[in-house]
């Protein structure tokens, strides 16, 4: 037996790699991202397909063709890119998936490195698709095998939720028996993949009987585990929930009646046996209260339910050992006297020494220096970081590609001069559509595009397209050649930077200025490469 | 037993490394292993933490319970401080003395180590120096790692194997310094 220390991540991987994955899609984002490299190492020795792709969305349709043709396939993202992907998402749970088809969403509850902490079972349950969500290393590569049989079995999408703390946590992992990859088999099902309406109203019929089996599937899940000690109060755990309650059971006075769901949707038949057996339920779940918020509608009005909504448990941020600790009445453990509060700082990111977005952001705030009513909306990348002093350059950040539409809307309501500044990979994810509508009403408005050739924030992922290819991009959308200028964002061009922007501000149409200078971070790598 | 760790720094600075050489050696140890840590955004040179738990029990999760810590160790005075909350009654601090000032508002260095010579059994040692003097400034991690040695359930030659063969790729000359610098941590703690 093979046993390999793993992030969680790379878990998930490695259990896609040895479950006969075909194909693989994604678009990097924290906590995800290590997904999908690890399958690109390990792609072309296994002979499979990995890949990035332009957004979440794309992915998830490169891999609904991959299923269509009966191989299977994974497609990776955090919390926020299953909204990106929403469209192809919850239409999918209509089809007659062949090959298995496995989504991999990494939720970030207390907001680590992301704008929300969604929580992915909502929309899981939303779209009515079956969820894993595991609580160690080994369940995360236990149940990505058993996920990618399910959505066969079923015909059914299936989600692997992820959270940070799982995702980004190393463990050891035992494998399994490697299984070959899947035949060519192209779907049979005429009318499986086809969402008119004739054809998605019988569809949507079939989802809802695949339902009921997903209920009995759940009920004889081995991750959901119900053990009643005859105690007074229940305890219900999601996820992490269930480690953190495990890590205070030692001090509890006596062993509770306890129902871990790690597979959804929730086994209702479990429920109403705890629930018969207990005078009252706490319900600890990393997330949203999404198993407390169904528990009202399973039991109705009653016994009391404890849990997120009536603030037992904390309603925001991720949990914690210490959050559970308090959730169960128990007191804080004591910790060393030393208190050092006096001393401490906070100390929180900001861009590289040397950063290229560092040089635009001066330049922008230079040349907008004169402008009360100015405003410069932004975007999801490092760039975000512009947000914080010294810089204080940005005054926007709301979702992929949000910051050209926003710029649109807010010059044609009248704001001038409006600047919009977006990273390279998230202009090609989201915000290339939305220049499409500036071109085609010639929006008073000045697009910057921060290219740096890389995701940078997720650690240097290439671009989908090299540097010199954006300028003939934009050109070709059909920006003015003449409004199309670029710049090299260096302290030495400062003051050059600041006279084009003041230029291209002053133009009362749009504009397009691409801030070309490589990340700095990906520069040091490709010299340590090329050493 | 479970030996509870937070290892601590500014982003950048090798943290993760460090984390990773300890989880390795005690997985060759045979010693169950869950190691956190965050990527992302927190790595722009903000504090980032990695928690570690090792042990011959069951770990159930991989956050660090409050007051559990049996270590702190950190890249950085003033980090090392912060997760003070984390440290059991009688846990041990070891940081390394050179402070990292990439904010405008760093206090007083000398409150600081004021602060750390409060905590009984703190260490606090010039991880960077003794790191140049061994070969290269980046190597500071492995002096902590070396100044750790003793109070971690491992054996010092494992400690020094999982080094040996997280830097073998980087070529012998990189391994030699990394462990020069270990031994100079270990001998700042253990002079015999």
């Amino acid at each position: 037996m093979i046993e390999r220390v793993l992030l969680g991540d790379e878990a998930l991987a490695q259990a896609a790699v040895d479950a006969g994955l075909s194909c693989a899609y994604g678009y990097p984002g924290t906590p995800s991202t290590e997904v999908m490299e690890y399958l690109i190492a390990a792609s072309e020795a296994n002979g499979f397909k990995a890949m990035w792709c332009t957004n979440e969305k794309t992915a998830y349709e490169e891999a609904l063709g991959a299923s269509l043709a009966g191989k299977r396939a994974l497609i990776t993202m955090k919390h926020v890119g299953l909204n990106a992907s929403a469209d192809a998402f919850v239409n999918s749970a209509l089809l007659s998936i062949n090959g298995g088809l496995v989504v991999c969403v990494a939720d970030d509850p207390g907001m680590h490195s992301s704008q929300n902490e969604q929580d992915t079972r909502a929309l899981a349950a939303f779209a009515k698709v079956p969820v894993f969500e595991p609580v160690s290393q080994q369940e995360v590569y236990d149940m990505t095998r058993e996920a990618f049989e399910v959505s066969e079995r079923f015909g059914v999408p299936v989600i692997l939720r992820m959270v940070t703390r799982i995702a980004h946590s190393r463990a050891s992992v035992r494998l399994s028996e490697k299984r070959p990859q899947n035949g060519l088999n192209k779907s049979s099902d005429k009318t499986g993949w086809m969402l008119l309406p004739a054809t998605a109203k019988r569809n949507w019929a079939r989802l809802l009987e695949k339902e009921k089996q997903f209920h009995s599937y759940s009920e004889e899940s081995k991750y959901n585990t119900l053990k009643l000690t005859g105690s007074k109060i229940g305890v219900i755990t999601g996820g992490l929930g269930g480690n953190y309650f495990r890590e205070n059971t030692g001090d509890l006075p006596q062993e509770l009646s306890r129902l871990h769901i790690g597979f959804y949707p929730i086994p209702a038949e479990k429920v109403r046996r705890l629930y018969e057996s207990v005078d009252e339920i706490l319900v600890i779940e990393e997330g949203y209260p999404v198993i407390e918020e169904q528990l009202r509608g399973l039991l109705g009005p009653g016994k009391p339910i404890h849990g997120k909504l009536d603030g037992t448990v904390v309603r925001t941020g991720e949990l914690t050992p210490d959050n559970v600790r308090a959730a169960l009445a128990l007191p804080p453990r004591p910790c060393g006297s030393v208190n050092a509060s006096d001393v401490i700082v906070p100390r929180p990111p900001a861009l590289c020494k040397g950063c290229p977005h560092a040089d635009t952001f001066a330049a922008v705030k230079a040349a907008l220096a004169e402008q009360p009513q100015s405003l410069v909306t932004s975007d999801i990348g490092c760039y975000s970081l512009g947000a914080l002093p010294p810089h204080s350059a940005i005054e926007t950040i709301v979702c992929m590609g949000a910051s050209v539409g926003m710029a649109k809307g807010a010059a044609e309501a009248g704001l001038y001069p409006v600047v919009a500044t977006i990273g390279d990979s998230t202009f090609l994810h989201s915000g290339m559509t939305a220049l499409i509508d500036c071109i085609q009403n010639n929006t008073d408005m000045t697009l910057i595009i921060l290219d740096n050739s890389t995701v940078g924030m997720t650690g240097g992922q290439p671009t989908m397209i090299p540097s010199s290819r954006f300028e003939p991009l934009v050109r070709g959308l059909g920006v003015d050649p003449e409004h199309i200028r670029t710049i090299v964002p260096l302290p030495q061009q400062h003051d050059k930077n600041t006279a084009i922007i003041k230029e291209e501000i002053e133009h009362r149409g749009l504009s397009v200025i691409l801030a070309v200078r490589e990340c700095i971070e990906t520069a040091k790598r490709r010299a340590r490469k090329t050493k | 037993m479970i030996c509870n760790m937070i290892l601590c720094g500014v982003g950048g600075q090798g943290v993760l490394s460090l984390a990773a050489i300890i989880a390795k050696a005690s997985l060759s140890a045979h010693l169950n292993v869950r190691q956190s840590e965050v990527h992302g955004m927190s790595q722009r040179g903000g504090e980032v933490s990695s928690h570690l738990r090792i042990g011959d029990e069951e770990i159930v999760g991989d956050l660090v319970p409050s007051g559990t810590a049996d270590l702190i160790i950190s890249m950085e005075p003033m980090e090392s401080l912060r997760y003070l909350n984390y440290l059991k009654p009688n846990g041990i601090v070891i940081t390394a003395s050179e402070p990292v000032k990439n904010i405008s508002n760093y206090p007083d260095v000398n409150a600081v180590y004021a602060k750390i010579a409060e905590i009984p059994g703190s260490i606090c040692l010039e991880a960077e120096s003794l790191a140049e003097a061994a070969g290269s400034r980046r190597a500071s991690n492995m002096v902590l790692i070396g100044a750790a040695s003793s109070f971690l359930p491992l054996e010092t030659d494992g400690l020094q194997n999982a080094i040996r063969e997280t830097f073998a790729s980087k070529g012998e000359s990189i391994v030699e310094t990394n462990l020069k610098a270990f031994d100079a941590g270990r001998r700042f703690q253990n002079p015999n």
